[in-house]
């Protein structure tokens, strides 16, 4: 299994990003700060306003280093894209597919499916967990609606009936999300998802997650070759990554929101790291974010045994696992695209 | 794996100190200076490969030394660190 490499991620605002030799330099007022060499890091993500050096952005491009944009409170800004790598052939297929409802419908039924598992299995294990804690027949009322969602995804016809299937399963998923929160009620409560902007912490906390993941997985999926442009499930728009989107599917429940989940039960997030905006948008303050990427950092370095490959892999590197089953299934290598299926 | 790289080279000439200036220069591109002519190197071994060959390309072995120590995977436990001179660990979460 290829090793995941670490992520540097730049929150200080006047932080200007730099090359030098084989590193990354972070200037700050012109004095070094930190200085890491390039062959250790997977991505640099950035919330800073000062930027990167076009030297730098050039060589990241050409390791193939993922280097993101994101505003200060954590919106995706853009990406710095290098020349094309991988197969054409490849490519074109991805893009015929795209095109074609009935092919795109049938990728899109292994990632939904997938995702409607994941969320699944995300209620079943809460219950596990601590069935003496909750409500467990609504939550196993919702584990049932989604079931029943996920009979109904192999006989779908179109891809608006399967958006309409997962949108079910969502409701039923988000409907007891609120129950799995049991620490500082007051505070972290879930009443529905919001988001441009999200109004509440739990929603805040989310959408910064969410933010996070698809640029792993337009990563994931640029270096296996894939355009993170041309979805399945997602229709094209300009600028939207919908084959990122697609492949997030299957990993918001067990990676996102699981993650948002346990650190706020364990209680390393409180209320005062989170500011309300007068357009009521919450965002968090710079000790947050800051704790929140520490833990998303350590989480993406635990272990796991990927179900398909029945091998060993940090949870970070799922998303490139994912995205080259995904090309290996556009390839027609397999015959089916095994979508991650959390236990 | 961790790799510990240190070097001596002699510059009593010019064309040492020169070696010296290119050693030291591709010493940080791979790794973090911990001492003046000390570095840590997170690596894989193909990596590993790469700095030696750069390196012996450099360096005149009659007159200068190069010393590479294999720390392997389980470095932390290896490595103890007194007085000043923090070093960080790349494997850590970056963020600053």
């Amino acid at each position: 299994m290829r090793k995941l490499h670490n992520i540097l991620y730049v929150t200080h605002p006047d932080a200007y990003l730099s090359l030098d030799g084989e590193n990354a330099v972070i200037l700050e007022k012109d004095q070094e700060v930190k200085r890491i060499p390039l062959h250790n890091l997977e991505g640099i993500i950035t919330f800073g306003y000062t930027g990167a050096s076009p030297a730098l952005m050039h060589h990241c491009a050409e390791l193939g280093i993922a280097l993101t944009f994101l505003s200060a409170h954590g919106r995706f800004l853009c990406r710095v894209e290098g020349e094309k790598h991988g197969n054409i052939l490849l490519r074109k297929e991805q893009y015929r597919v795209s095109d074609d409802e009935n092919r795109s419908l049938e990728a899109a039924r292994y990632i939904v499916c997938g995702k409607l598992y994941n969320e699944r299995a995300v209620l079943l294990r809460a219950m596990r967990d601590h069935s003496m804690q909750f409500d467990c027949e609504k939550i196993s009322n919702a584990a049932e609606r989604i079931t029943r969602a996920i009979t109904m995804t192999e006989k779908c016809l179109t891809l608006e009936e399967l958006r309409g299937i997962e949108g079910e399963a969502a409701n039923a998923y988000f409907g007891v999300f609120d129950l799995l929160i049991l620490q500082n009620k007051n505070d972290f409560f879930w009443c529905g998802r919001t988001r441009r902007p999200p109004t509440d912490n739990v929603n805040a906390l989310l959408s910064f997650c969410y933010s996070l993941l698809t640029h792993d997985c337009a990563a994931g999926l640029e270096s296996a070759g894939l355009d993170s442009y041309a979805g399945f499930l997602h229709r094209d728009r300009p600028g939207r990554q919908s084959l990122a989107l697609d492949l997030m599917e299957e990993f918001r429940a067990p990676m996102c929101d699981r993650f948002v989940l346990s650190i706020i039960n364990t209680r390393q997030v409180n209320a005062s790291g989170f500011l309300q905006k007068e357009n009521s948008a919450v965002i968090m303050d710079d000790n947050t974010r800051r704790d929140v990427l520490v833990a998303w950092q350590k989480r993406k370095q635990e272990e796991i045994i990927h179900p398909f490959l029945g091998e060993k892999a940090e949870w970070g590197v799922l998303p490139l696992v994912q995205a080259q089953l995904l090309a290996r299934y556009i390839r027609g290598d397999i015959d089916a695209y095994p979508p991650f299926l959390w236990r | 794996m961790m790799v510990l790289i240190t070097y001596d080279v002699n510059t009593e000439t010019a064309a040492g100190r020169k070696r010296l200036r290119q050693v030291a220069k591709q010493c940080v591109n791979f790794g973090q200076r911990v001492q003046n002519s000390v570095f840590e190197c997170q690596v894989d071994a193909a990596k590993m490969r790469e700095i030696e060959e750069r390196l012996l390309k450099i360096i005149n072995p009659e007159l200068d030394s190069l010393r590479f120590y294999n720390l392997g995977n389980g470095y932390k436990t290896k490595i103890k660190h007194v007085g000043a001179k923090l070093s960080f660990d790349v494997s850590e979460p970056l963020i600053i």
